[in-house]
């Protein structure tokens, strides 16, 4: 086992790091919690006092609150429904013997690697624009009246759009996992004379179940504070109805410059990301001690 | 694959795999198709061909600057990259090679810093930064960047270091070799595969990063994100020149992503699924 020696040695190659994320995480987020109990606007920068708990009092009485905890619940679930079953199929289908396998590969996953508001822009003008986007040629290929997604259906399109974004991360994690899936073990199954759904249930879904489920876990944390899709496209509304928790939180915040009022938000927040990120952690640990 | 399949059933699930693939691609596509088309094109209806116009092109960069985002986003992703590896490198290894009881803990805490929402402590940083003359420049993003992808380096480069073998070490100190000769004679060849595909994919995210970029710069360390943000509001006609600066902004990344696929579902997993 390690010496002494070795052992200090250790301690200081990991201080910088230790230190480093210690302070990043410690200093910001006792700020936000003591700024969560201050009366304190960056417009009167001089008016500042003691609140109580008037900020989440607030916060909480604001209608665009539970707006806002809907919106991100449908925003999460539904790109979640979308890219995991979707990306389920898609991954079925690529594993089979088809031919350019590569490239398919490589078209499919594209869309992760697009930045947050090239994609959203796109997705607005392009694509989903009443006059000039391509469903709007289709429609009109067909004789209907376009529709004006981002009017219409403000959080729907954003959950579009985002899905898009996510559907190749969920495809290549779970593709990655169908490969690791012994060819032996499913050979054996044709021979006994498993047919295609019978081994789809008994053996590929058993174990995706934790591809699966690690796909969930990471996506909730970065669906719970999607930001650059809405402020691009939406801004958050109409009125309030494409804003999630993440972007109610900027508009108190940065908008609104109420610093008590978004702090406040924010402990919502990290209190919010604190219970996906229970379950995250619990599954990675698994993982550690094989 | 060694299963056996007939060349009909092979024809039929290319078509549908390519017919998918076509259509998540698409966009990206018609993003680059629309690029080469005039303004006026670009709006006259759904038209897979182009007339050709580099003029967005260069359009985008005599009107709007774009070399310089572009030199941002460079500068801070490669910058913030470099900064994680020289502090994420020394700390993987030390847990990867002189794990002690507690290492298991502290790599399940530095997970959980990356599972702070960004905007809870957006505040504190905008006055922090506010207050240490730091917004708006390539410092301060620089480090931001560094802070919010320093975990998953850390994880990744962990994953990478514990898959080489102990024995090698116990031979080489067998032999004699000290510790330094260890690090740079043995183990920095075997690692060198690992720091490299981890480099990449730090890139990739500090790239798309469109949180921080946006609500810490204005103009002067303004990165790509930023710059097409700014772009939401339409004036005049636009489509294609948002197509060009669009096409320029992901095609370097897509090209280091397509490289990069397979340590992306390692780093994102933080080693879960290989």
């Amino acid at each position: 086992m390690a010496t002494q020696n070795t052992r200090t040695l250790a301690r200081l190659m990991m201080a910088p790091s230790v230190v480093v994320l210690l302070i990043w995480m410690a200093v910001p987020l006792a700020m936000t919690l003591y700024y969560s109990f201050q009366n304190y606007n960056l417009l009167t920068p001089m008016n500042v006092s003691f609140a109580g708990f008037f900020n989440y009092q607030y916060f909480y009485t604001d209608p665009a609150f539970f707006q806002s905890i809907w919106n991100t619940l449908l925003l999460v679930l539904g790109v979640l429904a979308i890219t995991v079953i979707g990306g389920t199929a898609i991954a079925l289908l690529i594993d089979q013997p088809i031919f350019g396998q590569g490239i398919v590969r490589i078209l499919v996953i594209s869309p992760f690697f697009v930045m947050p508001p090239v994609a959203a822009l796109i997705w607005k003008n392009m694509i989903m624009h009443p006059g000039y986007g391509v469903f709007a040629d289709i429609a009109k290929f067909f004789g209907v009246q376009p529709i004006d997604w981002f009017a219409q259906f403000p959080l729907f399109s954003v959950i579009i759009i985002v899905a898009w974004q996510w559907l190749p991360f969920a495809t290549l994690i779970l593709l990655t996992a169908l490969q690791s899936l012994d060819s032996e073990q499913r050979e054996a199954a044709e021979m006994d004379g498993a047919n295609f759904f019978n081994r789809f249930i008994y053996l590929t879904i058993p174990h995706l179940s934790r591809a699966v489920t690690v796909v969930i876990l990471i996506q909730t944390i970065f669906l719970l504070g999607i930001y650059a899709e809405i402020l691009v496209t939406t801004n958050g509304g109409p009125g309030y109805a494409s804003t999630n928790l993440t972007f109610l939180i900027y508009r108190t915040a940065r908008l609104g410059y109420d610093v008590g009022g978004g702090a406040a938000g924010g402990i919502i927040a990290v209190v919010l990301a604190n219970i996906v990120a229970i379950f995250l952690m619990r599954a990675v640990g698994k993982n550690l001690d094989k | 694959m060694a299963r056996k399949v007939t060349t009909g059933a092979r024809i039929g699930w290319s078509i549908a795999a390519w017919v998918v693939a076509l259509l998540i691609f698409f966009p990206i596509l018609y993003a680059v198709i629309t690029s080469l088309k005039t303004e006026q094109e670009a709006i006259a209806g759904f038209s897979l061909i182009p007339s050709g116009t580099f003029e967005n092109y260069i359009t985008v960069q005599t009107q709007r600057d774009y070399f310089k985002p572009f030199m941002n986003s460079v500068i801070l992703s490669v910058g913030s990259t470099i900064l994680a590896l020289i502090i994420a490198i020394p700390s993987a290894w030390a847990m990867a090679f002189a794990p002690t009881k507690r290492t298991k803990d502290i790599l399940m805490w530095m997970l959980s810093t990356k599972m702070m929402p960004s905007v809870a402590v957006l505040l504190p940083i905008f006055i922090i930064f506010r207050t240490f003359g730091l917004l708006d420049s390539r410092v301060g993003l620089t480090i931001m960047l560094t802070l919010i992808n320093l975990p998953i380096l850390i994880w990744m480069l962990y994953t990478y270091f514990r898959e080489i073998p102990g024995e090698i070490l116990e031979a080489a100190r067998m032999d004699g070799a000290s510790l330094w000769k260890e690090i740079v004679y043995v183990l920095t060849p075997m690692a060198v595969p690992g720091i490299a595909s981890t480099l990449l994919l730090n890139i990739i995210l500090a790239w798309n990063e469109a949180f921080w970029t946006i609500q810490l710069t204005t103009t002067n360390a303004a990165p790509l994100t930023a710059f097409i943000a700014s772009f939401s509001s339409p004036q005049g006609l636009f489509w294609a020149k948002l197509s060009a600066a669009s096409t320029m902004a992901i095609a370097p990344i897509l090209i280091l992503g397509w490289f990069s696929q397979k340590q992306l579902v390692r780093g994102l997993t933080f080693g879960a699924v290989k």
